[in-house]
């Protein structure tokens, strides 16, 4: 575990201009314009409205429906690094909501009592239904009970089981499917006005196989030294379009399809990732990261490591909306069961040993120099237990381990001094470490 | 004040109801878990499996030969050394306290633990449970938040075969219909004598004030139950017969203390401060199906099963998919004739403090006067809690609401 060291003067690694721009970032900026824009007008075009959770989400399914999703954790993320989030957190503590509480919550309440407006400052519509996938996370269960009663919306729930030893039983499986058959899709058949057409879902399920094996690509891509991608700060950007409206849609292909050129052609050059002020220079340090990231004050999070030389190969907050690295892909043969699967597998879903299990192997594949776990006060889901991870994990690799603590969107429990501190000592173990290894 | 003519307890001499309560007192407060190692003893064989809250099906493990043993943590008497090194501050106090007696050895009568799917913390629990104790039997117990009894119930049915199956391959008796049968004949004896004894409470709530209440219902956590639901019969014959002066206190249902416990003195503070606690969710673990199990029917694990789905308790844990949130608490504020509610939840913890809110609505709508704060298992100053509970029920007896 990290323990306080004298703070080092090592200078910090420059940065390169980058040699040619990465025309993914814009496409994604584009998919998610034009969906806010459809979001804008989805009443007066008739089309019905779905709010529903990252983990567990149901895409394809509300695709080959013709509904529009709306993602509440995205919106509070969106507020976070907007800097609004305060504003609403506050709204929502005023209103009774405890200051112990996850703060994605209180976010969203608060972003709906200031007149719900979204990440492009339209205001998003109403829900039609509150599709509520429980995955991964108990909270969930509470916020849509609490929209619910803002609302006044039908709810349809899918209890997705917890997987505590790794192994989905068919039992599991069934229960979930049984769930689909019979509750959820005839709630959202209702909803859309017309009957699923199987074809149509087996369409958009074959479309999110193809861009989750150009997404394992893009992370696997992290194996080459130097790394063409940071697989936490980079990867929350990698993961938006598949983790939100648009797995399964032929844009989500393409923007996979390109996002992998452009890896692939980085490794060519040599070259690193993007960092907020240009293109990583060396790479001292090679992370593997546990937890969720800071919104608030995103880019300087991501600076502290950035002009440390610090990369990060792989992260486990991002599979927090599926986990494709172990083999897992949507299959069209089997649409209810390849769902099943999915929500089962996503990160938080599964049991902390498991969680582990997938830490060491990161760290080991990735060849990484250290792990490092920040632990957000928000998220119990994530952090019951990530001490115990951090022990073990420095125990069966013998690479150091490195705790920071901050928060998603609450800019009260982000201290810049402080978390600056901690990382520095720890990148000096690492230095101490490697020093050791090598005399 | 709620007050009773409690003689010394334990001494020659005490009132019947007195010893009893001393008994269970005894009981509650080893946290060596003598009585289950006395169990284990006189049942050769047997294995004891712990719990943490809110709720198992213990029939079954008693069906099959164990004693299900609730784990509450240390409460105020256990000091945490080990214990705060695995959780960070803004994580409630039951798991660590759990811990520390894990890891202290104050468990190790146990065979086995389970952690049903309360929220987060307890699930994640179950993980640090298996890493750290390896070679103990351990197991989630995933609770449905389905409620259909042909998909949820079903999968039910399914985890409590599997638990089942799991122990008996770990020395349990095989599961037998006509035992289950009998063990929930047992449990629904338990249930029926604590409604008695809250019936009593609410109606004479001087003559059994909650903080006794909750002593008997906790010691019952460690014991089977055919043998708690005698101690609580035995009891309400014993406190009916013993002289109590009334008092004239304000009547209130107190919510949100499911899991991590307050300490007893909180109880007894909140009673000194003028409120007759008349229905509470501590230790609802034993109150959590609302109604009598079927012990009749030729597949009594469905019917088990079947329980959970149909008579579960209202609360923070189980999701209220079409009722109105907060209708189950108004209810059991009619039901009792309560003036108020008092929220009394743990520190951090979620399921309880994300849920309060839309309780605290309903009440509003209702016109429901109610107050609310924070503990914490090892709370030692009451004083704070002391002045906002008197100030409740002072405003409350004069003016019928908070001013
Ligand atoms: S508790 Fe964690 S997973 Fe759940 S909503 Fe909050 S941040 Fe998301
Ligand atoms: S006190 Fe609350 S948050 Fe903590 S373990 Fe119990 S239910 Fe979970």
């Amino acid at each position: 575990m990290s323990t306080a060291l004298p703070v080092r003067n090592r200078p910090p690694v420059s940065l390169r201009p980058a040699t040619a721009k990465d025309s993914s970032q814009d496409r994604q900026k584009q998919m998610i314009a034009d969906h806010y824009e459809k979001l804008a007008h989805a009443k007066e075009n008739g089309q019905k409205v779905v709010y529903t959770f990252v983990p567990g989400n149901l895409t394809e399914l509300l695709q080959a429906l013709d509904l529009l999703p709306v993602l509440p954790e995205i919106n509070a993320l969106q507020s976070g690094m907007r800097q609004k989030s305060a504003g609403y957190i506050a709204e929502a503590e005023k209103a009774g909501h405890s200051e112990d509480v996850c703060t994605y919550v209180k976010c969203d309440i608060g972003m709906l009592k200031s007149g719900n407006f979204g990440p492009t400052g339209t205001k998003l519509p109403e829900p039609d239904l509150l599709l509520l996938s429980y995955t991964g996370c108990f909270t969930f269960l509470k916020w849509f009970e609490l929209l619910r009663e803002e609302y006044k919306c039908p709810v349809v729930m899918l209890h997705v089981p917890y997987q505590p030893d790794g192994v989905i039983s068919p039992e599991m499986r069934e229960y979930v499917v049984n769930q689909l058959r019979d509750e959820v899709i005839p709630a959202l058949e209702r909803l859309s006005g017309k009957k699923l057409d199987m074809d149509k879902l087996k369409y958009h399920l074959d479309l999110s196989r193809q861009a989750e094996d150009d997404l394992v690509k893009v992370w696997e891509s992290a194996k080459h030294k130097p790394s063409p991608i940071d697989g936490y700060f980079g990867g929350v950007y990698y993961i938006g379009p598949i983790f939100t409206s648009f797995r399964g849609s032929q844009d989500a292909v393409d923007y996979y399809r390109e996002l992998r050129g452009e890896c692939e052609a980085r490794i060519l050059r040599n070259e690193g990732p993007q960092t907020p002020d240009g293109l990583m220079g060396e790479q001292r340090y090679r992370l593997v990261v546990e937890g969720p990231p800071n919104w608030t004050s995103f880019p300087d999070f991501w600076r502290m490591f950035a002009k440390e030389g610090a990369v990060v190969v792989a992260s486990t907050y991002t599979r927090v909306g599926g986990l494709y690295d172990t083999g897992f892909r949507h299959d069209s043969s089997q649409p209810l069961e390849t769902m099943a699967n999915y929500c089962l597998g996503c990160y938080t879903n599964l049991g902390l040993p498991t969680r582990v299990d997938l830490l060491e192997r990161y760290i080991r594949e990735y060849e990484a120099d250290g792990f490092l776990i920040n632990s957000v006060k928000s998220c119990n889901s994530f952090s019951a237990g990530q001490l115990l991870m951090l022990r073990q994990l420095e125990q069966r690799t013998g690479v150091p381990g490195g705790f920071i603590e901050s928060d998603l969107v609450d800019p009260r429990y982000f201290s810049k001094a402080n978390i600056e501190n901690r990382l520095q000592s720890y990148f000096q173990m690492i230095d101490a470490r490697r020093l050791r290894v090598s005399a | 004040m709620a007050e009773t003519t409690t003689q010394t307890p334990g001494l020659p001499g005490a009132d019947r109801a007195s010893q009893i309560l001393h008994q269970a007192r005894t009981v509650m407060d080893d946290l060596h878990l003598g009585p289950v190692q006395r169990w284990k003893a006189a049942h050769p064989g047997g294995l004891a499996i712990g719990y943490m809250p809110i709720y198992v099906p213990r029939p079954l493990f008693e069906a099959i030969g164990c004693l299900p043993v609730t784990i509450f943590g240390g409460g105020d008497q256990v000091d945490i050394i080990r214990g705060d090194s695995y959780f960070q501050s803004y994580i409630c106090h039951i798991p660590r306290s759990t811990i520390e007696l894990g890891l202290n050895g104050h468990l190790n009568c146990l065979d086995g633990m389970v952690f049903p799917s309360l929220c987060d913390v307890i699930r994640n629990l179950g993980g640090m449970w298996k890493m750290l104790f390896p070679d103990r039997w351990s197991s989630y117990l995933d609770l449905p938040q389905n409620f259909a009894l042909h998909l949820g119930g079903k999968f039910y049915a399914q985890e409590l075969k599997r638990i089942a199956r799991e122990l008996h391959e770990r020395g349990a008796k095989a599961y037998d219909p006509e035992a289950l049968r009998e063990a929930i004949r047992h449990e629904n004896r338990r249930r029926l004598a604590i409604n008695v004894l809250d019936n009593l409470r609410r109606t004479e709530p001087w003559r059994l004030p909650t903080s006794d209440m909750y002593v008997l219902l906790r010691a019952g956590g460690l014991m089977p139950a055919l043998e708690h639901a005698q101690m609580l019969e035995e009891f309400a014959d014993a406190v009916r017969a013993r002289p109590a002066r009334p008092f004239d206190n304000v009547r209130v249902v107190l919510v949100g203390a499911f899991c991590e416990q307050p300490p007893l003195d909180l109880i007894r503070t909140l009673e000194k401060s003028g409120c007759d606690i008349v229905d509470d969710d501590l230790q609802l673990g034993l109150r959590y199906i609302e109604s009598a199990i079927d012990d009749t029917t030729s597949d009594p694990l469905e019917a088990l099963a079947n329980s959970f789905i149909q008579y579960g308790a209202a609360t923070a844990s189980r999701y209220i998919g079409t009722a109105e949130k907060g209708a189950a608490l108004l209810e059991k504020v009619q039901a009792t004739k309560a003036d108020g509610v008092v929220f009394a939840a743990a520190s951090f913890c979620d399921p309880a403090l994300l849920d309060q809110p839309m309780l605290e609505a309903a009440l509003e709508r209702n016109g429901v006067p109610f107050t609310a704060f924070k503990f914490s298992e090892n709370t030692g100053q009451f004083q704070v809690i002391r002045e906002q509970a008197g100030a409740f029920s002072d405003s409350v007896k004069l003016w019928g609401t908070v001013q």
